[in-house]
């Protein structure tokens, strides 16, 4: 059964000026003719506003507008908009961009306010796992577009003037990836969508695939036609069961719908997609340990060039991008390249979506334009920092970024400004820290999972992020030496010139990062053994003072039991047990425990 | 519970079904999948039964298995624990819940109680980083966890 339907007519001065009287019987025929009458209703409006393409009509709920519109439109507009719910272009006002469908349903809330939707479109809009959902919303419209009117050539060139660039955190420009990939002449390609979100904290590809796999199916099948791959693989993380599942149903669906498998809608262009899971191996996001992975090999990176689009999985050329990127195509496709690079800044166009979290009152996924402020994204999407604490530091880029200070704040969001403020735009995870932490602390946990994920191969990530880690680590322990700094920073400065590939190149960017705008912690922990966030345990403890008053608070509160006292006199903690939780200090009501 | 030799069966077909394809040597790692799906964890007498039906070297199998985090050579307990390490829960004080975790159950990273019950592990982000810190017991996220809280919740499953 269709949707229900509401026609408004406006009925401003100018409208009723403009429209003849035949306008509204008209619709009155048209919806008798097709017995849509009780299905349909027919309001009048006030002026809308928009005299000077009157008389002007809205249908909802798909919010389409129609100008000058005459009687001898109706029978066109009733019978493809209501009837097969493909709006009228020829007479539509304004062009639906793809996300504001978005807004127009979470636009009030604030959080959503200042943000811009396109690879997140669809997500909370739609049911995941129900195609038809994704083709009511323009799904696989960009499809059937560039297979009926484009050239595999028109599409790369389409993508390259979109000014996009892949979103795995490199900002490699995609057209380019596309042709060099496009170029290869030999009898079978391969394209790969990398979903080996292994960065902590960040989860904006699982997500995506979760929200709306369909349209980074859609962006493979364009992305493949472009290049002439015949075969796809999704590598995806095999902690993510969830965006698996879905992304199962929807290669499935889009099987039976024609979209994927053999002469897809009817043309001669075939083309499959098979789903590899991963095994938890960070290494393997990078480009070469992956195709590696999914040959059934130990996920290690290879030398480059020669660069996948030239030789890649099973030696035959490659063509791989992240999961953000495909989302990105088919808005690219259907909403015109120059939209796209309208927006952003010059050297970075379009949206990003970052993994908000750490000490941040809303945590969570968002997108925004290319350009915004970190402080605004901070302060008027993420809300501030929460409990009245101070903002010291952000994180962007995972375990491949760097720590950025105060000073950094008014950094626009693009590939080039992160670059020069000492950080990256990596992935996307982006957390906030207040002063309770550590920036040694920090860095110290980020190095320990790259060297924990380093493959081995290459000795300057190997050994040299090991022995970063014992100088860090000591430090963190109160038995830093003098001259410590300065050791990290020619190791780290050595490891990013000598590495093989990107995790290796980039493992030492929270520690430099670090050490350039938090200089003066990483002194204290040494000379002083000091950490003034009381998170480096080992140069922190508690002690109850004698402003105690026994209201046994604390001994009640210590998970450990370490805490010991008669109600109404001094209670006393003992050291060996303490874990140094802090609970007692933060339930104390007296100020009688000190830290540090 | 699945007999042995049914898991044999399973993991049989699944593998000839893996040879009929194109380069069924990548498909290893799906294989080693689904035989932990199976029985568990990866030990010498699987990896040697993957090894001669997909005609690859056990040493391979091997170097393969242990590369990657997610597969296990060692028998696990009855539940697992995974207590997050990603950034925002660290941030949020997951090492104090992973201190607990050890000291409850007399155990380190990797290894299993006693009793069988519990298997400690840790793991990266679970991407519930607004519940942080968190933990996983078998499939279920515990979130915006104490110490207290997380003493509290590894009892209650001693209690069921």
């Amino acid at each position: 059964m269709p949707r229900r339907y509401v026609i408004t007519l406006c009925d401003g001065p100018t409208c009723i000026h403009k429209r003849s009287k035949e306008l509204e019987a008209a619709i009155e025929t048209e919806l008798t003719r097709h017995e849509l009458t009780g299905r349909v209703s027919v309001n009048l409006s006030g002026c809308l506003g928009m005299c000077a393409q009157g008389p002007v009509m809205a249908i909802n709920p798909q919010y389409t507008v129609y100008g000058n519109v005459t009687a001898d439109d109706i029978p066109e507009i009733v019978s493809s908009h209501i009837l097969k719910k493909k709006p009228v272009a020829r007479l539509a006002i304004d062009e639906d961009h793809l996300y504001n469908r978005f807004f127009r349903v979470f636009g009030d809330i604030n959080f959503f306010g200042k943000q811009m939707r396109i690879v997140l479109r669809n997500c909370g809009i739609i049911d995941p796992e129900n195609i038809d959902d994704y083709l009511s919303v323009r799904g696989y419209e960009a499809l059937a577009k560039v297979l009926t009117d484009m050239k595999p050539a028109d599409v790369i060139a389409q993508v390259k003037t979109s000014g996009l660039r892949g979103r795995g955190g490199a900002g490699f420009p995609t057209g380019i990836k596309w042709e060099l990939a496009a170029r290869q002449k030999t009898d079978e390609k391969f394209l790969i969508c990398n979903a080996d979100e292994g960065d902590p904290g960040a989860f904006m590809d699982r997500s995506t695939i979760e929200g709306d796999p369909h349209t980074v199916l859609e962006g493979m099948i364009i992305g493949a036609y472009a290049v002439g791959a015949s075969k796809g693989f999704v590598y995806i993380r095999a902690e993510y069961p969830l965006a698996i599942k879905r992304l199962e149903k929807a290669i499935a669906d889009a099987r039976r719908e024609c979209f994927l498998g053999k002469n897809i809608l009817g043309s001669d262009f075939s083309f499959d997609i098979e789903i590899r899971l991963g095994a938890g191996a960070f290494v393997c996001g990078e480009e070469t340990a992956l195709i590696h992975s999914i040959e059934g090999h130990r996920g290690m990176p290879r030398p480059r060039p020669p660069y996948p689009s030239v030789q890649g999985l099973f030696d035959k050329p490659t063509l791989i991008n992240n999961v953000e990127t495909w989302a990105n195509i088919p808005v690219i496709i259907l909403d015109g390249a120059e939209w796209f690079s309208s927006i952003g800044t010059e050297k970075s166009k379009g949206t990003k979506v970052f993994a908000l979290a750490g000490k941040i009152k809303n945590t969570g996924l968002i997108e925004v334009p290319m350009g915004v402020t970190l402080r605004s994204i901070i302060y008027d999407i993420g809300g501030g920092i929460p409990n009245n604490k101070k903002f010291k530091a952000l994180q962007t880029g995972g375990p491949s970024g760097g720590c950025l200070s105060e000073d950094y704040l008014d950094t626009k969001i693009d590939y080039e400004s992160l670059a020069a403020a000492g950080s990256i735009m990596g992935s996307g995870g982006m957390i906030v820290m207040d002063e309770d932490s550590c920036m040694v602390n920090i860095a110290r946990f980020f190095l320990e999972f790259t060297q924990n994920e380093s493959c081995g191969k290459c000795t300057p990530c190997r050994e040299g992020t090991k022995r970063m880690l014992e100088i860090l680590t000591r430090i963190t322990e109160g038995k830093g030496q003098e001259g410590d700094i300065e050791r990290l920073e020619r190791l780290g400065n050595l490891i990013k010139k000598a590495s093989l590939c990107g995790l290796g190149q980039s493992a030492p960017n929270p520690v430099l990062s670090t050490i350039k705008n938090f200089r003066s912690e990483y002194e204290e922990h040494i000379k002083q053994k000091k950490c003034r966030a009381g998170a480096c345990t080992a140069l922190t403890g508690y002690e109850i003072t004698d402003k105690c008053v026994g209201c046994t608070a604390c001994r009640k509160v210590c998970p450990v039991g370490a805490i010991t006292g008669n109600p109404k006199s001094r209670h006393f903690i003992d050291q060996g047990k303490c874990v140094k939780c802090g609970l007692c200090f933060d339930t104390c009501k007296f100020s009688a425990i000190k830290k540090g | 519970m699945i007999a042995a030799e049914d898991k044999k069966t399973a993991l049989k077909e699944f593998m000839e079904k893996a040879k009929s394809g194109d380069h069924p040597e990548s498909q290893l790692i799906a294989i080693l999948h689904r035989a932990q799906e199976l029985y568990g964890h990866l030990d010498q007498a699987v990896m040697d039964d993957i090894a001669l039906t997909m005609n690859i070297p056990t040493a391979h199998i091997w170097g393969v298995a242990t590369f990657y985090h997610y597969f296990n050579l060692k028998p696990k307990g009855k539940h697992s624990i995974s207590v997050c390490l990603g950034t925002a829960c660290y941030v949020k004080g997951a090492a104090q819940v992973l201190e607990t975790v050890k000291k409850e159950l007399k155990i380190d990273i990797g290894e299993t109680t006693q009793d069988g019950m519990f298997t400690l592990t840790e793991t990266r982000c679970l991407g519930t980083c607004g519940l942080a810190p968190v933990m996983m017991i078998d499939d279920k996220v515990y979130g915006a966890l104490t110490p207290k809280k997380t003493v509290e919740i590894i009892q209650s499953f001693y209690k069921k």
